[in-house]
């Protein structure tokens, strides 16, 4: 049984995160900084996930070209 | 943007994102039925489907009454952590820093160990072997359909075009996957995930910040300036790559072990 939550649990984690984790938490870290703005500054920060899209990308190809 | 550009962008996303994963399952069908038996490959693609008409039932209704905003906080999240993988794997392949996928070498793969197997009955199934890798292969990357259709309609609230997109993507592929008995080797699959990762992303970046409450600036044409610069962006990022990647180094070979 235990063995089958593992292997459950490393399939979501596959199916979701996938190979680079730092892009899923780049990612929710962006979206939660764009919520706070919006919310509680009432900023609207449209720009900042393109912003983190184009950091986030080359710094994910470095780490995979890094082990490669 | 009209109402009929967002339902072609929506049709084509879709359509693209489900043809891709269908070639892949086609690929794996295709192996459990030539080297076992096709009867049982039928049996477990059928059995694959009804489980999949099953999840989308039961989450389908659920997830286009969940609120708009929350809906595309979350799917926006989704699709931006997926459509970043897939380009990341399509830039790393474009620049020869990883192999290209090769779905004849998995094929081979597929077939080599379907053939080793030893048969067995299961049930009113002839062999289980050919059942439960056609079964896996169709759920598995099915999952992935489900997900597209689901979250791109959901947001778009027009589940029955996505629907109709994922249907039609697959419905074709398998076609001429059964016309040709063969993998769909031609297909420029990594062309095709390219596109489909900056699709991906463009409507996660979208539907995203609306869902974290800010506003784009001319609404929704604001997709047909992201995309574009995104896939700018990534095709710059190939360039830069290809230039710095040593001239010694030999491209690497294709890979049959990976399939995603």
């Amino acid at each position: 049984m235990l063995g089958k939550i593992k292997s459950f649990g490393e399939f979501a984690y596959d199916f979701v995160i996938g190979d680079d984790w730092v892009v899923a938490a780049g990612v929710v870290i962006a979206l939660a900084i764009t919520y706070g703005l919006a919310h509680a500054a009432k900023v609207s920060a449209w720009w900042l996930i393109p912003v983190v899209l184009v950091a986030l990308l080359p710094i994910s190809l470095w780490r995979a070209i890094r082990k490669h | 943007m009209s109402q009929l550009g967002a339902g072609v962008a929506l049709f084509v996303a879709v359509f693209l994102a489900c043809a891709v994963e269908a070639v892949e399952a086609t690929t794996i069908v295709l192996a459990a039925g030539t080297a076992r038996d096709w009867r049982s490959a039928g049996w477990g693609v059928a059995a694959g489907l009804a489980l999949l008409a099953a999840i989308t039932a039961a989450l389908g209704p659920a997830v286009t009454k969940l609120p708009l905003p929350a809906l595309r906080l979350f799917v926006g999240a989704l699709l931006l952590v997926f459509g970043l993988q897939w380009l990341r794997k399509a830039i790393l392949r474009a620049s020869g820093y990883k192999g290209l996928h090769d779905e004849d070498a998995i094929y081979r793969k597929q077939l080599a160990a379907a053939e080793s197997a030893q048969a067995r009955r299961l049930g009113m199934v002839p062999d289980a072997y050919a059942f439960t890798l056609s079964f896996k292969g169709v759920l598995l990357e099915g999952l992935e359909v489900v997900f597209i259709v689901l979250t791109f309609g959901g947001n778009a609230r027009n589940v029955p075009l996505a629907a109709l997109a994922a249907v039609v993507a697959v419905v074709a592929v398998a076609l001429v996957g059964l016309a040709v008995r063969a993998p769909l080797a031609r297909v420029p699959e990594n062309t095709m995930k390219f596109v489909v990762g900056i699709m991906l992303t463009a409507f996660g970046t979208f539907w995203g910040a609306e869902g974290a409450g800010a506003s784009w600036p001319g609404s929704d044409a604001a997709l047909l300036v992201i995309a574009p610069a995104i896939a700018l962006f990534c095709l710059g990022l190939v360039v830069l790559l290809r230039r710095n990647r040593s001239a010694s180094e030999p491209p690497p070979a294709r890979v049959p072990a990976e399939v995603s």
